[in-house]
């Protein structure tokens, strides 16, 4: 199933939460979905699962726009950071839920599986779980499903560091066992990249960057040395950002060069750098 | 072995490296079959594309080949052979920054010399 986004405008009151975002989500793997707070990421997909609907353009369906029936709705979902359930719910009938409204598209024994595997008291109340518990509940469901598009929004708040480990083996198995687009969507870049297979990066309601995580990879470098060495041999480079620690600097610079000059040292920027890099206001990048 | 995410090194080159690794071992035997993609990926929590990539290069080494329909095996072999690329490799990877980073340390020759006669019999 081909999804694309055609020109989606959002605004909050006079906040533009996306400006003209256009994107395709087609093959199926992993996709991080990264920016800073207030991007855009949940509205994005949040309005992919019809859940907020756009000023303007379209979500479009193997070439149609989207409908709201339960059979369109039912190829989605989305994993949120909020918590939408009533907060009376059990999970032992959260997925008695799940199973009503996704079909064969719910896996009920994985759900039950997972949650126990991180050790969800399935008997207890949402609202009397705590943050970590609450992130699991949602995700134990998310995981179980076989439909075609799931999305992650920060799955992982919360979790102690075994959870969050256990999390992304568990989401590599679900995606390997029932292949499906997956955006997963957090500020934990460094853990996430290395499941990922596509980025996205938002900024300020605009796509920023869609690359391969191999692309993504080979984009930038940092060059360390003495400050004047480096400065002369980036000039002719895209300069991102630059760190200094007396007269040491690093230069964050756009491609891999492999002709820097004896003394200087050339480094791959890795993804989490790199965002930093993109998305550093000019403040933050001054102090 | 552990992935290192923070290395300089691709991690496709180090899932190939920790293949290389179980085979010279013998974790993994010759003409035997190798975990699958899934199963490394798992392991290693990395996506299944870059554990493909890093199975490649050694399908591309001919150390590893593929069975129609069953998954990768170790050849017949494998194992002198990768022992035989990973001395070439000492070379450029250990052999010449020791030796730049003796010169960088204006160490001579004879005390560069000196010291790994020295480890070699310690």
């Amino acid at each position: 199933m081909k999804l694309s986004l055609e020109g989606i405008k959002k605004t909050f009151g006079n906040v533009k939460a996306l400006e003209n975002v256009s994107l395709s989500l087609n093959e199926p793997g992993i996709y991080g979905l990264l920016g800073r707070n207030g991007a855009g990421k949940t509205t994005l997909l949040n309005i992919i699962c019809r859940r907020v609907f756009p000023d303007s353009g379209a979500v479009m369906l193997d070439g149609n726009p989207i409908g709201d029936c339960d059979e369109q709705l039912s190829l989605f979902h989305m994993m949120g950071e909020k918590t939408y359930y009533d907060e009376d719910l059990k999970f032992k009938d959260a997925v008695k839920y799940a199973e009503d409204f996704y079909g064969c598209g719910f896996r009920k024994d994985q759900a039950l599986r997972y949650a126990d595997l991180f050790g969800l008291d399935a008997g207890k109340k949402i609202e009397k779980l705590s943050t970590g518990y609450k992130t699991i509940f949602k995700s134990s469901i998310a995981l179980a499903l076989d439909i075609p598009f799931v999305f992650f929004d920060e799955p992982v708040l919360g979790l102690d560091a075994n959870h969050r480990e256990m999390f992304y083996k568990l989401l590599l198995e679900d995606c390997s066992r029932d292949p499906k687009v997956i955006v997963v969507s957090t500020h934990l870049i460094e853990e996430v990249a290395p499941l990922v297979e596509r980025f996205i990066i938002l900024k300020e309601g605009k796509v920023l960057m869609e690359k391969s995580a191999e692309s993504m990879d080979a984009y930038a470098s940092s060059v360390t040395g003495p400050k004047e060495s480096v400065e002369s041999y980036v000039a002719r480079f895209q300069i991102l950002g630059r760190s200094f620690i007396g007269k040491l600097e690093t230069a964050y610079i756009v491609g891999q060069p492999d002709d820097a000059p004896q003394g200087l040292t050339v480094q791959n920027l890795d993804v989490q750098r790199l965002f930093i890099e993109l998305t550093n206001t000019k403040k933050e990048a001054m102090a | 072995m552990d992935i290192d995410y923070d290395s300089q090194k691709p991690i496709y080159i180090q899932v190939a490296e920790a293949i290389q690794d179980a085979i010279v071992t013998g974790a993994f035997e010759e003409e035997t079959q190798i975990p699958s993609t899934t199963e490394i990926s798992l392991g290693y929590r990395i996506n299944p594309a870059t554990v493909l990539k890093g199975m490649n290069l050694l399908v591309d080494s001919k150390v590893l080949y593929k069975k129609r329909g069953l998954g990768m095996f170790v050849s017949p072999g494998a194992k002198e052979m990768v022992r035989q690329m990973r001395s070439d490799e000492f070379i450029l990877n250990f052999v010449k920054p020791l030796v730049e980073e003796g010169r960088k340390l204006e160490l001579s020759n004879d005390r560069m010399m000196a010291l790994v006669a020295k480890e070699i019999n310690a």
